[in-house]
């Protein structure tokens, strides 16, 4: 398993490389550095030579790519490519153009993002199980159709309306939660509820549709029948025969995204004033702030990757057929 | 239990070997059985008694609503802290708090007046010649203000001040001693020292300190004597042997230190809008000690810099910068002692603007600024009491406001029981469609008289059909007042009513302006030679372009109201919208023909308005904020006159004719002026808008009793809905349970 996870760690750097290469081209195909400088130094009286110095100051008064002035090999380094990129391989992710130091700042908003994409993960897991097998268990009966009628309805509806519908109801109506906000240590719980309610409700219709279709195409096999013929009752042979079966496609929804939970939900906290890194990336690229898109970027590639491969090791885990070689 | 137990009796042997999950399974449905209805009283009855004189959606700790706190919220994080460098209103509603520049705008006076704020009297002036003598303002070469400080003013404590037996607690530092600091709270000695002009003039070598990158550092280069020079030798300065730039070793010729609490700045010749800026943050001091402590090594890798920590004089210190959570202003505890004015008008004193004056400020203790970035949450919010004031987003307009038959706008009923105010200010500031001049069609050829009146009378036709009213009450819920002339009122040189008239485009009419027919602009484009709107050379409907950033669902309606505008002329308009950076470089490069724009005036003075217009400001030519690229040889030189003029008759009669000028050449049409709205609490006291101010938050006090009382009375929790939620879920697991006991008796047979 060594051998397999050191080749697929190889593999990684021609990814990240390639990731780093397309985020650079895009957000120089959209913004130049001229147009850089005159965000970060305003609208109003901002002079070409501020302009010029602010470029100089931050090495974007360089070629993007290629130096055609320079010779050797500092043709290549000597560009705003070279210079801005390879410092990531050392997740040294230096500081934004607006003089914030980067890596200090992740440390800082990934907490409030765990905090509420934890939660989240783990009841939304557990709700959407439970409540799929209960369909699984009656199916064909009126309550599973009338739940997987419920659960399309409320795969329908849109994440925005759960957001607004929940605050208005649960925190303006009825008064129960803060409508928003957010603070330190233990006092963030009575902030976290009400969108980790939302943030599970909202799933619950795609999640437990998916998850019973899955525990639908284990239910009727062959290792299933003869579970009931041994007289096994229905809760214990989807406990112990249909849910272990139907795990390796759960844990590959599940695990995946377990690294780049910290990475943050843009709506759920930009609606309820949760610092996390949700908007982190989107307002870099609103200010046009390379350093931080480039960051992001790089580090939610790396997330995936990892995520990739923790997927693979806990096929292992589910599936003792599975081996990686 | 016994249903169970009766179905056991035909199962597997296989399968009743294996009983304890099974019985494991029954036991804990036995448990929850019994302990449900005790369980559930205990927390229905936990719940009840919570709920009892409490309320649980409150965003802050319980005993908050009765401190002398001022709650609001923030929507975008303030870039610039440092008061060389801030220039946005998101920033400065928090720097103005902390910086103390030589004067302020009095807070109740209009027209807009300025007063010393840490000076002891207005600035002294004299013109002088090129020798040093005193001349009359019109022969000056140079004018000299001096500024005199009032004793006895402090800085905030801060570490860069603390001191010990060896000299400055936190100077110097090595970067290992900064290990453990990544906040100004790890700097544990704080110190504070006495405000001098020195710390005014130091910050004036700021401002020209090219890489601080002040954006007022160009204009300030044609003004203050010695400031172009210092910025271009600035760009040489090295850190000294100590490890730092220390401007203190530098000068300017035109800011000269008299002594320790007095100053000089000489300008070019005259420009008596100078003073305005003596008013703005770009002007407050800045101790010296403060940027050693923070161009330390190390300091900026950990986000320690003057930019997200500034130090100040004011009455409040930032005592937390979290922008991706709140801001936090308390009380300065070295305040020099401000007290509130004590002159006002007659309504002020009705409206109970002077019930304060005269007491010591500031009247709250903190204040604290959320973020919300979205607009619903924010709203809901307020009407919770949870935040002190609000601006009404277009979404909960109706929600807030009505209007009454003579078309005043008034609270609706649900605002009014809550004790909601409104308070409602025209904003000095413009926002207008405008002409490239630059453009052959729309600004005409400037070699070619003809082709210039063609393309005037083009502009005039557009101006005209053009229904600005319309646009305010569809787009901005009537918050607006339509712009005659670029003046907006409370600017000197704006009139209002018959006299402020533009006859180009208006005509009076039982006391009222009304807009000329759309026959009428016809006529006009008829004469510009685009008969029914058609192009001659084309002989079908003429096209323009208007560039813009508006794309999108959103923009839809807008735009397609931008045609049917241009459409009653029989034009056809044609939208090129691009994101924000092409659009600036369309303007730069004077490649857009007609565009939108704005202005929100730095300071109440004609001359703030009138540059956009000003030949020698174009934005192509000379990158300045002429957007039209307008040029007139007459504006132009009456610009020049106006600008040194004080507010006289004479001076009004200039501006006439510069505003007519406008009228006749119609480079931009006026557009609006927007008419800002506020909501405030009933608790919320001396709540006057002040347009040019941007310091208020010392005039404002908080009945923190009524607010407790308010928020607990529209916030009690209402615990029914759940208990609803909770039968029905009982009554549909019911069938779902009998179903399932059903289905194990079947498995069973």
């Amino acid at each position: 398993m060594m051998a397999y996870l050191i080749r697929r760690m190889f593999y990684a750097i021609p990814i990240l490389i390639g990731v780093n290469l397309l985020t650079f081209v895009l957000f120089f195909v959209v913004n130049s550095a001229d147009d850089m400088a005159r965000l970060h130094l305003g609208n109003k009286r901002v002079t070409d030579a501020a302009i010029t110095e602010w470029k100089t100051e931050r090495g974007y008064d360089k070629p993007l790519v290629w130096n055609s002035q320079a010779s050797g090999m500092d043709a290549l380094t000597d560009t705003i490519f070279y210079q801005k990129s390879v410092k990531l391989f050392a997740f040294d992710f230096g500081s934004s153009d607006s003089g914030r130091h980067i890596g200090y700042d992740i440390s800082q908003r990934m907490w409030p993002s765990l905090a509420l994409a934890i939660p989240i993960m783990i009841v939304g897991l557990a709700v959407n199980i439970t409540f799929s097998l209960i369909l699984a268990f009656f199916r064909g009966s009126p309550l599973d159709f009338w739940g997987v009628v419920l659960c399309v309805a409320m795969m329908s509806i849109s994440g925005l309306f759960y957001i607004i519908g929940g605050q208005v109801l649960l925190g303006k109506l009825w008064s129960l939660f803060p409508i928003s906000g957010y603070d330190v240590g233990s006092n963030a719980a009575k902030f976290l509820v009400l969108p980790a309610l939302i943030g599970v409700v909202s799933a619950i219709g795609s999640g437990s549709r998916w998850y019973r279709t899955l525990f639908l195409e284990e239910i009727n096999k062959d290792f299933v029948r003869s579970a009931r013929a041994k007289g096994l009752s229905e809760a214990l042979v989807l406990a112990k025969h249909v849910f272990r079966n139907a795990l390796i496609p759960i844990l590959t929804g599940v695990v995946v995204v377990l690294p780049t939970l910290f990475m943050g939900s843009l709506l759920l906290e930009s609606f309820f004033g949760i610092p996390g890194l949700g908007s982190y990336t989107i307002d870099a690229i609103q200010s046009q702030d390379f350093a931080i898109v480039r960051a992001m970027v790089f580090l939610g590639a790396v997330l995936y990757i990892v995520g990739l491969l923790l997927t693979d090791i806990s096929y292992t885990l589910a599936d003792p057929r599975v081996r990686l070689d | 239990m016994i249903e169970a137990t009766r179905g056991g009796h035909g199962c597997h042997p296989e399968a009743c070997n294996l009983p304890e999950s099974s019985i494991l399974i029954k036991d804990i449905q036995r448990k929850i059985r019994l302990l449900w209805p005790p369980l559930a009283l205990i927390i229905a009855a936990g719940f009840l008694s919570a709920c009892d004189n409490a309320v649980l959606n409150s965003p802050y700790p319980a005993d908050a609503p009765k401190q002398s706190i001022f709650y609001s919220s923030f929507t975008e994080r303030p870039k610039h802290l440092d008061p060389a460098r801030s220039y946005s209103s998101n920033e400065w509603a928090f720097i103005s708090q902390i910086y103390e520049p030589p004067l302020q705008y009095h807070f109740l006076k209009r027209p807009y007046a300025l007063e010393p704020l840490t000076l002891k009297a207005m600035p002294k002036v004299t013109y002088l010649d090129g020798k040093g003598n005193h001349v009359s303002a019109q022969q000056a070469l140079y004018t000299e203000y001096e500024l005199s400080l009032k004793p006895g003013i402090r800085f905030q404590p801060h570490p860069a001040f603390a001191k010990n037996q060896d000299g400055y607690r936190y100077w110097p530092m090595s970067e290992s001693e900064l290990t453990d600091k990544y906040t100004l709270d790890d700097f544990k000695d704080q110190g504070d020292r006495e405000l001098t002009a020195d710390d005014y003039v130091y910050q004036i070598k700021r401002l020209a300190y090219a890489p601080n990158h002040s954006p007022v550092a160009g204009l300030m280069s044609e003004h203050i004597v010695g400031f172009a020079d210092f910025m271009k030798s600035s760009k040489d300065l090295k850190p000294n042997q100590q490890g730092w730039v220390d401007l203190r070793d530098q000068s300017i010729e035109g800011v000269i230190l008299v002594d320790r609490y007095t100053w000089r700045i000489r300008i070019h010749k005259t420009y008596p809008q100078f003073e305005y800026w003596l008013a703005m943050n770009f002007f407050a001091p800045m101790a010296w000690e403060v940027e050693r402590f923070y161009q330390q090594p190390g300091m900026e890798s950990r986000n320690i810099t003057l930019n997200w920590y500034p130090v100040g004089t004011g009455p409040f210190v930032l005592t937390e910068n979290n922008p991706n959570l709140r801001m936090v202003l308390t009380k300065n505890p070295n305040f020099h002692g401000e007290r509130y004015p004590t002159e006002g008008s007659v309504v002020d004193r009705q409206s109970g603007m002077l019930d304060d004056a005269g007491k010591v400020m500031p009247f709250i203790d903190k204040a604290i600024y959320s973020l919300e970035k979205e607009a619903i949450p924010r709203w809901n919010k307020f009407l919770q009491g949870y935040y002190d004031n609000s601006g009404i987003a277009s979404d909960s307009f109706d929600q807030a406001i009505q209007f009454g038959a003579s078309g005043d706008a008034n609270l609706t009923d649900a605002m009014a029981e809550k004790g909601i105010q409104l308070s409602t200010a025209v904003e000095t500031s413009i926002f207008y469609m405008g002409f490239n001049m630059k453009d052959p069609v729309v600004g005409g050829d400037p070699n070619n008289p003809a082709d210039q009146a063609r393309a005037q009378k083009l502009r005039r036709a557009i101006a005209m059909a053009f229904d600005w009213e319309e646009y305010i009450s569809i787009f901005l819920n009537g918050r607006g007042e339509i712009a005659h002339g670029p003046l907006p009122p409370g600017i000197f040189g704006y009139q209002e009513g018959e006299a402020g008239l533009n006859r180009q485009l208006y005509e009076w009419r039982n006391g009222s302006a009304k807009r000329k027919s759309i026959d009428q602009a016809k006529q006009l484009l008829a004469e510009a030679g685009y008969p029914e709107g058609r192009d001659p050379a084309t002989g079908s409907a003429l096209i323009l372009y208007y560039d813009t950033t508006q794309s999108g669902p959103g923009a839809k309606s807008l735009l397609q109201w931008y045609r049917n505008q241009f459409e009653k002329l029989g034009i056809e308009l044609i939208i090129r919208s691009s994101d924000y950076n092409r659009f600036q470089e369309k303007m730069m490069k004077g490649s857009a023909q007609i565009f939108s724009w704005g202005w929100n005036a730095d300071y109440p003075d004609p001359e703030n308005f009138f540059f956009l217009l000003h030949g020698p400001n174009g934005k192509v030519d000379a990158k300045g904020e002429n957007a039209a690229n307008f040029s007139n040889a007459e504006f132009d030189r009456l610009f020049d006159q106006m600008k040194s003029m004080p507010n006289t008759q004479e001076r009004q009669q200039v501006i006439n004719r510069m505003v007519e000028i406008l009228r006749e050449e119609s480079p931009w049409l006026f557009g609006f002026f927007p008419r800002a709205y506020s909501l405030h609490h009933a608790w919320y006291r001396n709540a006057l808008p002040h347009l040019m101010a941007n310091n208020t938050l010392k005039y404002k006090r908080i009945d923190g009793d009524l607010r407790s009382q308010q928020q607990l009375a529209w916030n009690q929790p209402v615990i029914w809905p759940l208990l609803v939620l909770l039968a029905l879920l009982i009554v549909v697991l019911y069938p779902a349970v009998r179903d399932y006991r059903a289905r194990q008796r079947r498995a069973a047979r």
